[in-house]
């Protein structure tokens, strides 16, 4: 049967989408129609049409989702126990997880926030794509503190409410800010998305293949129709929330970062910790983004809309960030080698040298050795190099997030306290099972809603238009 | 009848008068030209925003940025006020001697809250001066008007207008080189 999905044509013949190369954000000869349809055409694929990889990607990752349920529920009948956590180590896998999925959700607040105050073409193809990995990042790291708590089914005691007990949370304590930094960023974050996908529904209301596909984006869509006193409203409201979620995105790895910072131990107890922690959550974002994005374009073939600007602009942030990260450690030997402390030199000694040194190693050589490769242009535009690299620095930052944590609870002041932290198999299944939880929420995003900003590759088109018109005239 | 009786009869049944447009420039034009012939009530349809145009059809100043303000006040003071009376009035509790009032330790708080409300308020506020949601709309009524969140770019002076005639109208929207002109069913 004959289609009029440009996708579905697409994906079914042997037909290779030309990538316009790193100097252009859009294949050419697109127009208003074209991008719509082809954004669009992702979603009204029919199911059986869905590429073959997709479905064994999405078949696996609820597979994995249904080991986390598994995992979680020993969790709630047998304790915490069940982890490798003991005394002194008592922020174990847990803590490393959360710190390192809050991380990876930053890149996509900076580039759907950031990069649009600074006005960044780049970030149209992308920014929806990502905003959607920081929602469901922030998702899976809500979890483990929650599943940290020992009693989890208690967790709403960490927000202020009435409660009969008349009992109030400790607001001076860095936990509690991290109830607060992690609730607002997951709202806010779902704020910047969903009015981001307003106008998108509303295109994929009016030209659904099926009534009941309409009638679902109808409701989503809130009856958006493109008046332009409503995009003059909404091009207020979008730039305000760009201009809030950028502090608060900032805010948010620092007051994490305050969770140690502002303990005593050995190797948390610096103020270096805010900005570093930043740096770090927007590297291993970055990472994220390229090792999600590039199969994604790959699939369906989209290589003219996420084309090698893209990839060639996220690899270079990810060196520059990267930079900023290996400055962090370089302050972090100094300071402990200039301080004087001796519990502070003898914390970073045995980062190196310790029952634990392998780790230091390894992270060494994937957050800063590996990734210089990509100064070179040859490198970035290898796409299958810059995603092994993304797969290297996210290993890397989860790393980096293993020696804070556990290294530093191993050895603190007196050795008859020192202790030693082996992970169980109940640890990595619930690590493991956020990694498909995240997948598989990236899989549905993919199928149900337009993954690329329509209305934003419109205004490009536009652009690009005027550009050559401009050109022409000259 | 009056005069005035029998235009009301006519427009009852009537939104507008719509003119369709192929780019944006065309419609801005077009806007331009609407305005300078006296037409105040109207309203353009877009696949994406276009710069200027809201301006050209006398649309000028929004207040969500003063509503994202009000929420921004609402939630730091509110914050700050939450805390304070949860440390000081509700549950005082002496750490190490430490004043109870120890602001310092609010501001994290405090900014989250500022920020949570404020982010709220943009997204409720720019639906609530939209009108949103509103299923339904006279304008869908317009089978071609569905191409507004594709490639076309729609014109629409409403009924509501004192200059409005149907005829009129119609003949001023062809004259502006519109792609169809349609009226718009109410």
């Amino acid at each position: 049967m004959a289609t009029d999905n440009p996708t579905e044509k697409l994906l079914e013949s042997d037909v290779q989408v030309a990538d316009p190369g790193p100097n252009s954000v859009l294949g050419p000869g697109h127009t208003y129609a074209t991008v719509t349809d082809r954004i669009s055409g992702v979603v009204y694929l029919p199911f059986k049409k869905a590429p073959k990889k997709w479905m064994v990607g999405a078949f696996i990752s609820f597979l994995i989702v249904n080991m986390l349920f598994f995992a979680i529920t020993v969790l709630f009948l047998r304790g915490v126990g069940i982890w490798g956590i003991n005394i002194p180590i008592g922020w174990g896998f847990a803590i490393i997880n959360f710190v390192w999925w809050i991380g990876i959700g930053h890149a996509g607040t900076l580039i759907s926030a950031i990069l649009f105050l600074l006005k960044q073409d780049w970030r149209t193809s992308i920014n929806r794509f990502t905003e959607a990995m920081t929602l469901f990042a922030v998702a899976c790291a809500a979890m483990f503190p929650i599943l940290h708590l020992g009693r989890p089914w208690l967790c709403y005691w960490l927000f202020p409410y009435p409660s009969s007990m008349w009992l109030w949370p400790q607001p001076r304590s860095a936990l509690e800010w991290d109830v607060f930094a992690v609730s607002t960023y997951g709202t806010v974050s779902l704020v910047f998305w969903y009015i981001g996908l307003i106008p998108d529904l509303a295109t994929m209301r009016d030209h659904a293949p099926k009534p009941w596909v309409q009638k679902i984006y109808a409701v989503l869509a809130l009856g958006w129709r493109g008046s332009i006193k409503h995009w003059h409203r909404y091009n207020k409201a979008y730039l305000l929330l760009a201009g809030l979620a950028t502090p608060l995105v900032l805010s948010v790895h620092s007051i994490v970062s305050m969770d140690f910072a502002i303990s005593i131990l050995p190797g948390w107890h610096t103020t270096i910790f805010p900005p570093y922690f930043v740096a770090g959550a927007i590297y291993s974002g970055f990472a994220m983004v390229l090792t999600l994005l590039i199969p994604m374009r790959k699939w369906y073939k989209l290589e003219d809309i996420i084309t090698m600007r893209h990839i060639d602009a996220c690899a270079k942030l990810m060196l520059g960030t990267g930079l900023i990260v290996a400055y962090g450690y370089s302050q972090e030997a100094f300071f402990s080698w200039y301080g004087g402390d001796k519990f502070e030199s003898f914390m970073y000694w045995n980062r190196i040298t310790g029952p634990y040194g392998f780790t230091y190693v390894l992270l060494i050589l994937c957050n800063i050795a590996l990734p210089q490769m990509l100064w070179s242009k040859k490198v970035r535009m290898c796409v299958p190099l810059v995603f092994i690299l993304s797969l290297v620095i996210n290993c890397g930052m989860w790393l980096e997030r293993f020696v804070i944590v556990v290294v530093s609870l191993t050895r603190d002041f007196l050795p008859s306290s020192w202790g030693t932290y082996i992970p169980t198999g109940w640890d990595w299944a619930t690590f493991v099972g956020t990694l498909g939880f995240f997948l598989l929420l990236m899989f549905l995003f993919i199928r149900l809603l337009p993954s690329i900003s329509i209305f934003e590759e419109r205004e490009v088109v536009h652009h690009d238009n005027y550009m050559e018109e401009a050109y022409e005239q000259q | 009848m009056s005069s005035n009786e029998l235009r009301l009869n006519e427009l009852a049944g009537i939104h507008g008068a719509m003119a369709e447009f192929l780019t944006p420039e065309e419609l801005l034009a077009a806007a331009e030209r609407a305005y300078a012939e006296g037409y105040r009530q109207m309203d353009a349809y877009t696949p994406m925003p276009v710069e200027g145009l809201a301006e050209a059809i006398g649309f000028k100043k929004n207040h969500v940025a003063l509503a994202v303000l009000i929420g921004g006040i609402c939630g730091c003071s509110g914050g700050f006020g939450l805390l304070y009376w949860i440390t000081v009035i509700a549950y005082p509790h002496n750490v190490g001697g430490r004043p109870l009032d120890s602001w310092p330790a609010y501001i994290p708080i405090t900014f989250e809250c500022m920020i949570l409300i404020a982010s709220l308020t943009s997204l409720f506020a720019m639906l609530f001066m939209n009108g949103l949601p509103r299923p339904y709309h006279p304008v869908f009524n317009v089978p071609e008007f569905a191409r507004a969140s594709k490639d076309r770019f729609f014109l629409c002076i409403e009924s509501s207008d004192p200059k409005f005639r149907t005829e009129d109208v119609l003949e001023f929207l062809r004259g502006l080189g519109g792609n169809e002109v349609t009226v718009v069913p109410a």
